[in-house]
């Protein structure tokens, strides 16, 4: 037998890989796949790729590399397979080797370690970072150099990437961190409040809302100060050393005391937070335990919702609207109803169902960042298929998605459609509330 | 690296970005979902039907076999390079042409995925009927070569009940059209020989396929039995009572717990097995029937007849069924799941069959299969890295199989014959029958360079030897 090219540290079990009996069900439900309709793109020829790679047939090589980058880590093959593969798990464990056995080009390397260890991780840069694109953004030099297509000039995909950039929204929630927002009414449970990071910056206002909301459902939400990062990002690019630093800050956090929920509006959170024990398995697993005490508190704010008697006191929001279904949502927490049922709960808000709303959209972390190409074809198809549904108003329930959906309608021939997180819905329900 | 002249004709003839050839590609075409390990010379993902007669004449100058591929969701081997060659890839080629509501007609390339034609003309009211269940990635081209079924063969037959005409590109690049949109076309039915040739006489490059209108009613029924007998018995007593349902599926106690593990669609876990029965059409035909068959099952001693209250009910029991091969992955690392017909009047008697074979080799076996069209599925579970139980696999199957013969029916009924059973036509054929097939055969692909060693006994290797390459590791 040839030497393995993955090393023995968190290298999965071959009982994990042998799950996968090559049936082919998951391809058309791959984004990739379905755009490039070949094999090294899809979830069977990925997993394939792997256990080359595992058994030393497939060097861990540029090509290897390249077709696990070009995954999403969506995992809608995880809800087409009915052999129970772990996807994530897999492809995360490959990005891990990679990470460790694979030199990327400079910029690259630089770049993801700038972004993903040297900022993402520390709340007071990220504020600063925060403060000068505010200004930026506010002394209206953003938009002339977007109007300008200068940037257009120097590089199309700069450009387009550009026009990603969340708006930066003051006051930053930040300043809320260690405060407790009082319970409307009577105090029905006492609940932890998770605030991201880059979302204390750019959907401050969005976290204002969930706050609102849950307080409108009896809810008192304390907002631990010492939590930060949830280390989803670095968990798909593989740093899951680094992401163990971060779930070790969070279980601190939030295990000081036993609340009824955690609770995130952000699926890409949601998802890792949930997925702290697999972080614990081999490595520290002194850990585990806790991991999993606190995991099983985490929930998806719609979720919680959905699973409490929710506040039906909605006053009318008359809008025609989609969902498009967050893949941490649907795919890696497998809540699809949750949402549907709380919008369903809206007077006036006609939903109308999406077609193929569990494709993804293409944002995927920062995916729609460092592969922009493949992110804008998946956008493009995500945009026909709202188009279909001549709905005003697009909801989803997770930061990214949101990003990725405005651009989409701000480049579309209809750009004063809306684009809302669940929350945000329910938010101006209560409000309008007689 | 060097590029090979194959590849650069076939660049010449495509693009460069329609050509696969490095190892480190071609390797992720070595498999379909039977599995097998040889890696083509090339793949090629043509976008015109012009590009697939080019690349087929390149192939010809270099005497270079050509194995047309789908999905790779195929469960015999079609779409497998048994000899090495040229793969031709139609994933690519997936437009739907033309949908033609008022006449019922769709035209399709080949790659288009077969729910997704369904998915296109729902909001209209229609669908294409046959439904593999592999139907939410395998593609119509794949459908056509295959003559696949589904649960719902028992009603509306196969995929050549709903092809209607052909474009086909024939191995020395002559692009023939056979049948019709409308009905009825005179002169011999090529289209009927070409469906289900396992891509061994042509390249199916565009289908028009019937569309039919989605029923007034459906009703979805679960029969619940603590014995397997009492269900077989069940099945020829339903159409003994002249209901012909939509669909009559049975599951047996193994599968049901891999099924519910996998979908949780609210199969009982402590069942020995169950039937998934679909009543289509007006309203009042099907509550009456609905009613006559739980009066039927109730006769049969089964233990509970449950009825799918919602469509989201319905979804979830379909589901559990579909991913039912899949499933299987929760309970054995590696199976051989075999493809056998037999009168559903037999039914009990061969299930029984079954159930000895397993005690025989030690080796688990779970069934879940078309009842209502006595196509069996009986899955044989092993570990590919045991050499005695691949063995024992194989000889497993070939027993079913013998029995599935010698009560009067067949060795496929949807699968395709491919690589797995080419060995065991001689079962069911004459030799003078073989002998027809291989004179029609050579009218279309005289150099046998078209999906060599597929559907056609070659005599080369023992069944079993080649089976046993496919299924071990």
């Amino acid at each position: 037998m040839t030497q393995s090219n993955y090393s023995p540290r968190e290298k999965p079990r071959w009982e994990t890989y042998s799950k996968c009996i090559h049936c082919g069900l998951c391809l058309n439900a791959c984004p990739t796949y379905r755009e490039l309709r070949q094999e090294m793109d899809s979830p069977r020829g990925r997993i394939y790729q792997m256990i080359q790679v595992d058994r030393g047939a497939l060097a861990l090589g540029p090509s290897f590399v390249r077709h696990i980058d070009l995954c999403l880590d969506c995992r809608a093959c995880e809800t087409a397979c009915p052999s129970g593969v772990e996807y994530g798990r897999l492809v995360e464990l490959a990005r891990s080797q990679i990470a460790r056995h694979y030199r990327r080009p400079l910029r690259s390397r630089l770049l993801r370690r700038l972004f993903l260890a040297g900022l993402l991780p520390h709340r007071r840069r990220l504020e600063c970072v925060g403060m000068i694109l505010r200004a930026w953004q506010q002394s209206g030099l953003e938009q002339l150099v977007l109007q300008s297509h200068l940037l257009e000039a120097l590089s199309p995909r700069l450009a387009r990437i550009a026009r990603l950039a969340p708006r930066l929204e003051k006051p930053f929630f930040t300043r809320q961190l260690g405060h407790v927002v009082p319970a409307r009414g009577s105090r029905r449970y006492r609940v932890a409040f998770f605030a991201g990071c880059i979302a204390n910056l750019a959907f401050a206002r969005l976290n204002e809302a969930t706050l609102r909301v849950l307080a409108e459902n009896g809810c008192e939400v304390v907002i631990p100060k010492e939590q930060g990062c949830c280390g989803a990002l670095q968990v798909h690019a593989g740093l899951r050393d680094l992401a163990r630093r971060l779930a070790r800050r969070n279980l601190e956090a939030f295990l000081a005391e036993d609340w009824d929920a955690v609770i995130t509006n952000a699926a890409g959170c949601g998802s890792v937070l949930k997925e702290y024990p697999l972080l614990f398995e081999e490595e520290q697993p002194e850990l585990h335990p806790q991991a999993l005490r606190f995991s099983s508190r985490v929930k998806d704010v719609t979720e919680y919702l959905a699973g409490i008697d929710f506040n039906r006191a909605l006053g009318p929001v008359p809008a025609r609207a989609t969902y498009q279904d967050p893949c941490h949502l649907a795919h890696a927490q497998r809540i699809r109803s949750a949402p549907r049922q709380l919008l369903r709960a809206v007077p006036g808000l006609e939903l109308v169902e999406l077609k193929e709303a569990e494709v993804c959209c293409g944002s995927a972390g920062i995916y729609n960042v460092v592969e922009n190409e493949m992110a804008e074809r998946l956008l493009a198809a995500k945009m026909r298929r709202i188009d279909e549904t001549q709905a005003d108003l697009i909801l989803t329930a997770n930061p990214g998605c949101l990003l990725q959906l405005r651009a989409g309608v701000a480049g579309s021939k209809n750009p004063a459609r809306r684009v809302m997180h669940v929350v945000e819905v329910l938010d101006k329900a209560y409000q309008t509330s007689p | 690296m060097q590029v090979p002249p194959l590849v650069q004709e076939l660049i010449q003839a495509t693009n460069e970005e329609a050509v696969l050839w490095r190892p480190e590609d071609l390797m992720l075409y070595e498999y379909d979902a039977l599995s097998s390990r040889r890696p083509p010379e090339a793949v090629v993902f043509p976008a015109t039907t012009q590009q697939v007669a080019a690349v087929v004449k390149v192939a010809a100058r270099h005497h270079c076999p050509v194995i047309p591929r789908g999905a790779g969701t195929g469960l015999s081997g079609g779409a497998v390079a048994l000899e090495g060659g040229v793969v031709v890839s139609l994933a690519r080629m997936n437009q739907i042409l033309e949908i033609d509501l008022e006449n019922q007609r769709a035209r399709v390339q080949p790659g288009v995925v077969n729910q997704d034609l369904s998915l296109a003309v729902a909001d209209a009211g229609y669908y294409y009927a046959p439904d593999p269940s592999s139907q939410k990635a395998c593609t119509l081209g794949g459908n056509v070569a295959e003559n696949s079924g589904g649960p719902h063969t028992l009603a509306y037959g196969v995929t050549t009940n709903h092809v209607l005409g052909l474009e086909v590109v024939l191995p020395d690049g002559c692009v023939i059209r056979t049948g019709a949109r409308y009905w009825d076309r005179p002169g011999y039915d090529l289209t009927g020989f070409i469906v289900g040739s396992e891509g061994t006489l042509g390249i199916v490059t565009e289908i028009v396929v019937r569309l039919m209108r989605l029923p007034e009613a459906v009703k979805t029924l679960l029969a619940i039995y603590d014995s397997v007998a009492d269900a077989t018995a069940t099945v020829a007593a339903i159409t003994a009572h002249g209901i012909t349902p939509a669909a009559l599926e049975m599951m047996d106690g193994l599968m049901l717990r891999a099924i519910e593990a996998a979908t949780h669609a609210g199969y009982p876990l402590d069942a020995a097995a169950v039937l998934l029965i679909e009543l289509e059409g007006l309203r009042e035909a099907v509550e009456e029937e609905a009613d006559s068959i739980t009066a039927v099952c109730g006769a049969h001693r089964a233990r509970q007849v449950r009825v799918a209250r919602r469509a989201e009910e319905r979804e979830l029991l379909w589901r559990g069924r579909k991913n039912a091969f899949g499933a299987i992955g929760r309970l054995t690392p590696s199976f051989y799941v075999q493809d056998g017909v037999i009168p559903r009047t037999r039914l009990p008697q061969m299930l029984d069959y079954i159930a000895g074979v397993e005690r025989r080799y030690g080796l688990r076996i779970g069934n879940v299969f078309h009842a209502g069209d006595g196509n069996l599925h009986p899955l044989i579970m092993f570990d590919s890295r045991d050499a005695q139980q691949v063995r024992h696999a194989v000889k497993a199957a070939e027993e079913i199989m013998g029995k599935c013969v010698e009560l009067g029916g067949s060795i496929t009924g949807e699968h395709g014959v491919g690589i797995e059973k080419n060995e065991l036509m001689p079962l069911i054929f004459s030799e003078e029958d073989l002998a027809v097939m291989r004179k029609l055969k050579q009218v279309f692909n005289p150099q046998n360079l078209l999906n060599p060693g597929k559907v056609l006994p070659s005599g080369k290797m023992c069944g079993e030897v080649r089976v046993q390459v496919s299924l071990g590791s």
